[in-house]
């Protein structure tokens, strides 16, 4: 499994991203953002950080980065794109996701550890996962609160496109287990075609024991299995 | 061509939550201003451009802000003109 990982000035967890592909197998690969070419890959993967110091809007400015046509091609052509924290606001600047993430209703950076359900484990992301596995990984930004119109979220409700949820220790989606003020919990969601996904959370940062979790790990495992069995066909 | 003057001010739709203007209201209540019902924060972008006309400067800066300066999601703008052709418009 090849992996371009995207550097944008400002991003700061492409290195966790990078030995995180390692780990399960992969080949990571980075990218920069002046680049235009992709080259032959299996994976997109927009790290978390604060790309353009979240100036204008967080992922803004990002997103209209010369590499960010070759990932709309990418994605074009069905290929997986994973966006993680900042990655994932990129991609709802950039309109491969539907909806916004604005400021934290606490007004606070949150960082610290929340516990996940899995609401969709039959897509490339998150086909390891149990359906009814807990995950618990950290979160770490200011802008998580996911928004969108009442249409878009019927839409991601009932097309099964909402990937995880902020729960509590109960497995309940309350409002004390949203860190940020989200619209239904939501953590993670995937486009209509399921190749491209968008998450506030930190899988990259839980893949190992010295993180404290290791909940992340099937996540990428899911990714690298997807890509070898496409490749065997 | 001439060189204009755009003001842009991008603000959260009405009906969005909006935790920073919610923050300054209580910060302005705090300080005994109790009659405040509602304050909202936006964006204020001055923009220096050349244009063949107003209409022109009016018609590039509305492409900026559908295109980057303000997220369709969660924000509207305006656009006004702040001299050389004292034509006003949103």
């Amino acid at each position: 499994m090849k992996v371009a990982i995207i550097t944008f000035p400002g991003s700061n967890c492409d290195y966790d991203l990078y030995k995180c592909v390692q780990l399960v197998g992969g080949a990571p690969e980075f990218r920069w953002h002046r680049d235009s070419l992709l080259g032959k890959v299996d994976v997109v993967m927009l790290p978390g950080g604060f790309s353009y110091g979240d100036y204008l809007r967080a992922g803004a400015i990002a997103s209209m980065s010369p590499i960010m046509d070759a990932v709309k091609t990418f994605a074009d052509h069905g290929g997986p794109v994973l966006g993680i924290c900042n990655g994932f606001q990129m991609l709802c600047e950039a309109n491969l996701l539907p909806g916004a993430l604005l400021r934290n209703n606490s007004l606070l950076f949150s960082s610290k550890e929340v516990i996940l359900s899995v609401e969709n484990n039959s897509t490339v992301f998150t086909e390891l996962y149990k359906p009814e596995r807990k995950l618990r990984m950290p979160i770490a930004h200011a802008e998580g609160n996911y928004y969108a119109d009442e249409e878009t979220l019927e839409h991601l409700e009932g097309e099964g496109r909402v990937m995880f949820r902020y729960i509590d220790s109960q497995g309940k989606p309350t409002n004390g287990s949203n860190p940020n003020g989200s619209a239904n919990n939501i953590a993670g969601i995937i486009n209509t075609r399921g190749n491209v996904m968008g998450m506030m959370p930190h899988p990259e940062r839980a893949v190992e024991n010295i993180l404290g979790s290791v909940d992340g790990l099937d996540l990428f495992k899911s990714l690298l299995n997807h890509i070898s069995a496409s490749k065997k066909v | 061509m001439s060189r204009l003057r755009l003001e842009i001010r991008v603000v959260p739709r009405p009906g969005l939550l909006d935790p920073e203007g919610k923050a300054i209201q209580s910060g302005l209540q705090s300080l005994n201003y109790s009659d405040i019902h509602d304050v909202r924060v936006g964006k204020l972008l001055l923009i220096e451009l050349d244009a063949d006309s107003p209409q022109d400067a009016i018609a590039h800066a509305t492409s900026m802000c559908q295109r980057l300066l303000a997220n369709p999601v969660t924000e509207d703008f305006q656009i006004r003109l702040l001299e050389n052709s004292g034509d006003d418009s949103e």
